[in-house]
């Protein structure tokens, strides 16, 4: 077991380097933050003043160097764009992002999972036809079309719901949440539909196809030759073993979707991680950037370790496996 | 009466008060200020924020002249020496006074290491006579000193050095500072809350020196960075005012009944730039000479471009067709030389043919694609205009993150620039666009290398004359060889367009500042 544990630990480091080394690899080609920090007035000798003593003048080894090293102790240096701390940055718009990414796997969760046993249930009805195709909408439709087309009904037509922001927060230390008022809630529902309408379709054709594949296998018709009630075969056995994997996408997913929330935050001004993203990216604010991007690899890296971990306890075969390498080794 | 009822209605009453008093304005821009410290980035929408906040010694009236500010007056005793005048019983935020400790203080604080030390480095000196004048030497004569000091805010020394913020914030040695997230001025606001990028917060200031023309008592600043966004939430109500409008919206906006778009010219100058230094273009396939080093090849370039139809179709009428590198508004423009040479595709393929190009040539046309409006989209109507003339342009657009210092490193044959003087005057144009570029910075966007000797001898000369008749002929004259050069090739001065709620009243200036003193909301228009 702690073989295991230390080699997936190993791994984790190596790919945390290697993100971190491509992410500042790519920086060197996006552009030069002087032109932006100083203004149209200044002169070259200052800006290749300005270049030196920000260090953007050595050698990408070195610099790379500095930036592992500062990374490490959790220290991503000064925004070139905001005259603040990274990690404060970072650290001010992550409750944003975590509850927007948790609110829509909420939703996409609780409306996806019933959407897709309904469809597996009553396969061949027109309803579930018609989830089916609208599913495929929402999986073609690209966010931001999703985003503009709900801002365009819900708060320009109907007026219901703000189109922008995150409304009223309440502040629990550094922590800030939109979660206590109603006004952070009625901020919550637009942004958090668009970002759930991908894997709300996700869930429901997973689960549909998961819950078909059940229903033909053997101890479903046992279950069935029993006797048993529709009711407890259907939720009581074929759900549950549905489920299993759908977990698993699930927990992948919410990777995806603190990561991939940068197009709704654009969409909606959610002041989170991937609004700050898209503002860096366009001023070529090199620290933010390198450490939003080294943040991001470090969550799928967790995520991905306690899926392994889980995986290794649940599923004796693993363990039977790693046991014996331990004792050859 | 029951004394208790009495109590009640005077509560009532009082709480009605204070609702009609409370008028909350909600603005959404494209961006936000990047700081509250007014001396840390010298860009517009950061200077125009925190000026609602902060002032200067002298301030600028709503058709942009020039206006007592925290100085009441101004006198220059010697031609290098200008003296202010303080005004007195102003106080900042935090109840200090304002003395000409400040102003010396704040003035040395907008020096090196300062993003503002452009304004500040031709200053020798800054004394304090007494406690309500100051002098400021310079090393040379400087005329336009007063235009100059209109962006550069007075911070109170007192307060900068309690929350030590003696300087502003240095990204090199990666020290924060206070004055980033908060503000003590002598403006007609308080800054209140701020959080960057999602929300600032500004409160009338009671105690300010001036009557304030304005009826709002609280401003919600928010940056909403994509367009449709920004529209949707003026549409919904949820804004009063926004800025900018994307040009495609302007209709429908117009279109409400509640609404309205206020457009009107902005200072910047777009004009496209060519390499005439190189012997032969870096980007085209004309080897061993340089197309561009020719006058007709460069009025081949001019009269082939189209420039009302990119007005009214790229710019949607939103611009104003210019001849000159400054637009109105700039000290020194004159409208009678503001003259295009006329648009004329086939004098234009003539002047090639003349000068030895007959079937055309190729080159490449560097573009933005985010900095000015519909920039890319000229670049492209460009392209087809010269197309017509046998000119194959090869067109390259990017972002403003990787364009700008492309171009700086002068690493293009053919561009497209904007400019606004940041004095005001023509002699930043003049010194930063058109002048030859040397060592010390003169020329430093002159990236095709245009170069004039008798230009640069008329920008110094315009540099240290006081006499401010003769300055402005030395400028005609400056500006009336640039053009007989064809330096470079102006199109147009692009429009400011800001949308709000009729109930809106406000001052659109052409450097795009928004002072929220003079905004006014009518709640019985609401």
């Amino acid at each position: 077991m702690l073989v295991f544990v230390l080699r997936r630990l190993a791994q984790a480091i190596a790919v945390m380097l290697a993100v971190a080394f491509m992410a500042f690899m790519l920086f060197q080609y996006v552009g030069d933050p002087v032109t932006h920090l100083l203004g149209q007035d200044a002169t070259p000798a200052q800006r290749e003043q300005l270049r030196a003593d920000l260090g953007l003048d050595q050698p990408f080894p070195v610099q790379f160097a500095r930036f592992v090293g500062n990374a490490v102790q959790g220290e991503f240096g000064l925004s070139l764009r905001q005259g603040q701390k990274v990690s404060t940055l970072l650290l001010e718009r992550f409750p944003a992002t975590l509850e927007l990414a948790s609110v829509a796997a909420l939703m996409a969760l609780s409306v996806g999972i019933p959407m897709g046993v309904y469809a597996a249930l009553k396969r061949g009805t027109v309803m579930s036809q018609i989830l089916m195709t609208v599913s495929l909408l929402g999986v073609s439709l690209p966010t931001f079309l999703i985003g503009i087309l709900l801002i365009l009904v819900f708060a320009v037509q109907l007026q219901w719901l703000p189109s922008f922001g995150r409304g009223e927060v309440i502040s629990l230390g550094p922590w800030t949440t939109g979660l206590a008022t109603l006004d952070g809630w009625k901020h919550l529902v637009l942004p958090a539909t668009t970002l759930a309408v991908f894997q709300l379709t996700l869930i429901m054709r997973l689960v549909r196809a998961e819950m078909l594949e059940v229903l033909r296998s053997d101890f479903i018709r046992f279950a069935r030759a029993r006797g048993l009630p529709d009711r407890l075969v259907y939720f009581g056995h074929a759900l549950k073993n549905t489920l299993v994997p759908v977990i698993t996408i699930t927990g992948l997913q919410l990777g995806s979707l603190i990561a991939f929330s940068i197009i709704t935050e654009q969409v909606f001004q959610w002041p989170g991680m991937g609004l700050l993203f898209i503002q860096a990216v366009a001023f070529a604010d090199v620290p933010v950037m390198a450490a939003y991007l080294c943040l991001i690899a470090l969550v799928f890296v967790c995520i991905n370790l306690v899926v392994d971990l889980l995986y290794f306890m649940v599923d004796p075969r693993l363990r039977a496996d790693t046991s014996s390498v331990g004792k050859s080794m | 009466m029951n004394p208790s009822h009495l109590v009640s209605i005077i509560l009532g009453l009082a709480l009605a008060a204070g609702a009609a008093q409370a008028v909350t304005l909600r603005v959404a821009n494209q961006g936000d200020a990047l700081s509250m410290d007014p001396h840390s980035l010298n860009e517009s929408l950061q200077l125009t924020f925190t000026g609602n906040v902060y002032e200067p010694l002298v301030a600028r009236d709503k058709q942009l002249g020039l206006a007592p500010g925290l100085a009441t007056r101004w006198t220059q005793p010697k031609p290098n020496v200008w003296r202010f005048e303080l005004r007195r019983g102003v106080k900042f935020h935090d109840g200090t006074p304002f003395t000409a400790d400040d102003v010396v203080f704040s003035l040395g604080r907008a020096g090196p290491g300062s993003d503002m030390q452009g304004y500040t480095n031709t200053f020798k000196e800054v004394r304090k006579l007494d406690e309500h004048t100051v002098e400021i030497e310079t090393q040379a004569p400087f005329p336009i000193l007063p235009d100059v000091l209109t962006q550069v805010y007075v911070m109170s020394k007192k307060w900068c050095e309690d929350n030590k913020a003696q300087a502003p914030v240095d990204r090199r040695k990666g020290i924060e500072n206070a004055a980033s997230f908060k503000a003590n001025g002598t403006g007609p606001f308080r800054l209140k809350e701020r959080q960057p990028g999602a929300r600032t917060v500004l409160v009338r200031h009671g105690a300010y020196w001036d009557k304030i023309e304005s009826n709002v008592t609280e401003v919600v600043f928010t940056p909403i960075g994509n367009a449709a966004t920004r529209v949707a939430a003026l549409l919904s109500g949820e804004v009063d005012v926004i800025e900018p409008v994307p040009l495609q919206d302007v209709e429908r906006i117009k279109a409400s009944p509640k609404l309205k778009v206020m457009q009107g010219p902005e200072l910047r100058t777009i004009f496209l730039g060519m390499d005439q230094k190189r012997d032969e273009l870096l980007f085209s396939n004309v080897k061993g000479k340089n197309p561009f080093k020719d006058k007709r090849v460069r009025q081949a370039f001019y009269q082939a471009i189209d420039i009302e139809t990119i007005k009214s179709r790229v710019m949607r009428g939103a611009a104003l067709p210019t001849g000159l590198m400054v637009g109105p508004g700039i000290r020194g423009f004159s409208p009678e030389q503001n003259k295009r040479l006329p648009y004329d595709p086939e004098a234009a393929k003539k002047l090639l043919a003349e000068a030895g190009y007959p079937g055309g040539f190729e080159v490449a046309l560097n573009c933005p694609n985010d900095r000015y409006v519909n920039d890319a989209d000229i670049c492209q109507a460009v392209a087809a205009n010269l197309a017509r003339i046998g000119v194959k342009v090869g067109l390259q657009t990017e972002t403003k993150v990787t364009y700008f210092p492309k171009i700086l490193r002068r690493d293009t044959s053919f561009y497209l620039l904007g400019w606004t003087p940041s004095t005001y005057d023509s002699h930043n144009a003049l010194s930063a666009l058109m002048a030859t570029p040397t060592e010390k910075g003169q020329g430093q966007f002159n990236l095709g290398a245009y170069s004039n000797p008798k230009v640069d001898e008329l920008t110094l000369k315009i540099q240290s004359e006081t006499d401010q008749a003769r300055r402005n002929a030395l400028i005609k004259e400056a500006f009336d060889l640039h053009t007989a050069d064809i330096g470079h090739l102006p199109l147009h001065q692009q429009s400011l367009a800001w949308a709000m709620k009729k109930s809106v009243t406000l001052v659109q200036l052409a450097d795009n500042f928004m002072p929220y003193k003079w905004v006014t909301l009518d709640d019985k228009a609401k």
